[in-house]
């Protein structure tokens, strides 16, 4: 099995897509599509509690995922662990054989089910960043050795479309001083603009997976428009989508066309199929 | 300021079970402002608990309920009204109820009334924003004057999350994103190389509770 670390540093295409654990400890769904996707993507990211919804730790998903043959990427949050446990999840996870790992802020608890919670954000996405850097060269964050450390292949998100874009630019720019390698972007649908982003970070030592995000109905996309911020579904894929008999169908077109565009001028791509893991075949299929 | 409100009066009377004797505590401070302890509210509670069948056995306000030194005065001045008391309800921010609660002694108790908020700037009269988290760590020489530790619902130090749409915050989209604000200020200033500086981690062992600061040159004038 050649590794996402491999392919994506080869200089070929990488599809990445995102997998979501169970709100419980039965794996039998999270299993099944993981095996549908295996062989056909580089690499399965593994949600940490994704909109601060209380899940099966990314952790554990991730190790399932090496079991079946899957090179995962354990995403790691801010929001949920202090910089003790976030770097004893983060070495744990090595020492079970994870080697990607993707570094982000994480929703605010406000989102999720369990809204009484303690947001904690100790470190920020820059910080932990810097944190698995430090573990990657064997010392904790505070400098002291450590009997055995990490080499991550560590990623981080950007926001192509983030708007006012300087700020973005900069912290994407910090990523990469912290010891970002890959980039996994936020869903993007303005392709002029994310053509105008790759080149600007073709002025970087980092490769750029753009985020593709399954609309599985016209009805999704308002939602999405209405409450995931960062999330802009313009109104002609709107149209597209309602116009269409099968909706579904017509958003795993607009999917793979996406995924077939940014095969000029980008490394790769991440797919986000929220739920409808199955329809990564079809996409992956269509964009070829 | 200390930004404060009121708890609902049921909690109250259930803090108050089988003392039938109350003295109140309000603040002439920050309380007063936040119009949750001031003289009014202080004659309303004492209605509300008439009506409720206590007895209410007299009243205080304090210039600051936090200076436990003034709430001995009180508890002097009216020495009479307040051993009648069997409870104590200070209509203050936690520091008064603590102020009043280490004066009363051990055996007669001090409920709350208010629940406290947070430190607040007064950006026009009647409003109360929230602008410093008391961290123990000021950076806002970095951030153009806007705490991104107290703005920002995560604390963020490094920049905007993903979060951020047209400048604005994830969390509550009626907010600006603290991030654009401090961004649009530095660069205003032309101070943008501060933005690209990777802030690290914050010290937190500055805020481990509870914090006691004694200024020595101000003990020997008392």
């Amino acid at each position: 099995m050649q590794s996402f670390k491999d392919s994506i540093l080869s200089g070929r295409f990488t599809i990445t897509a995102e997998i979501c654990p169970p709100k419980g400890t039965d794996t039998s769904d999270f299993l099944k599509k993981a095996r549908l996707l295996k062989g056909r993507i580089a690499a399965a990211n593994v949600t940490d509690n994704q909109r601060a919804v209380m899940r099966l730790s990314s952790l554990a998903c991730s190790v399932l995922l090496l079991r079946e043959g899957i090179d995962p990427v354990f995403q790691m949050t801010c929001r949920d662990r202090n910089r003790i446990a976030i770097q004893s999840d983060i070495l744990g996870a090595w020492a079970l054989g994870v080697r990607n790992i993707l570094a982000l802020s994480g929703d605010h608890v406000s989102f999720g089910d369990h809204r009484e919670a303690k947001a904690v954000f100790d470190l920020d996405s820059v910080q932990l960043i810097q944190a698995i850097s430090k573990l990657n060269k064997g010392t904790n964050v505070k400098d002291a050795p450590l009997k055995g450390g990490t080499d991550f292949f560590t990623g981080a998100v950007v926001a192509p479309e983030a708007e006012p874009w300087e700020p973005e630019m900069i912290k994407f720019e910090k990523k990469i001083e912290a010891g970002a390698r890959f980039f996994q972007t936020q869903a993007i649908y303005d392709m002029e603009k994310f053509h105008r982003f790759c080149e600007y970070a073709k002025g970087f030592n980092v490769k750029i997976l753009g985020g593709i995000l399954l609309l599985k109905s016209a009805k999704m996309a308002h939602f999405l428009n209405k409450n995931v911020p960062g999330v802009t579904v313009p109104e002609h894929l709107i149209n597209e989508l309602e116009s269409a008999h099968d909706q579904l169908a017509k958003g795993i077109e607009i999917a793979a066309r996406q995924v077939k565009e940014l095969k000029s001028f980008c490394n790769g791509a991440h797919i986000m199929a929220i739920g409808q893991e199955e329809s990564v075949v079809n996409i992956i299929e269509g964009a070829n | 300021m200390i930004i404060t409100k009121k708890k609902d009066f049921k909690t109250i009377l259930e803090y108050l079970t089988g003392r039938e004797n109350i003295y109140l505590f309000g603040c002439n401070s920050c309380a007063e402002q936040c119009e949750t302890g001031g003289e009014k509210e202080v004659k309303a509670m004492a209605e509300l608990l008439v009506k409720a069948g206590k007895n209410v056995t007299g009243a205080s306000m304090p210039d600051e309920t936090c200076y436990t030194m003034l709430i001995k005065k009180h508890f002097r001045e009216d020495r009479a009204a307040v051993e009648k008391s069997d409870a104590f309800l200070v209509l203050a921010c936690g520091a008064g109820v603590k102020a009043v609660a280490d004066i009363a002694g051990d055996e007669k108790p001090a409920f709350p009334a208010l629940d406290s908020l947070y430190l607040a700037n007064v950006t026009r009269y009647g409003h109360f924003f929230e602008g410093c988290s008391l961290c123990g760590e000021c950076i806002l020489g970095e951030t153009g004057g806007i705490c991104p530790h107290t703005q920002c619902p995560k604390g963020l130090l490094n920049g905007p999350c993903g979060g951020m749409v047209n400048g604005k915050c994830e969390v509550n989209m009626e907010s600006d994103c603290a991030w654009a604000m401090i961004y649009r200020r530095l660069k205003a200033q032309g101070r943008l190389n501060v933005l690209k500086r990777i802030i690290p981690p914050k010290d937190h062992s500055n805020s481990v509770k509870p914090r006691v600061v004694i200024v020595e040159s101000r003990m020997k004038k008392g």
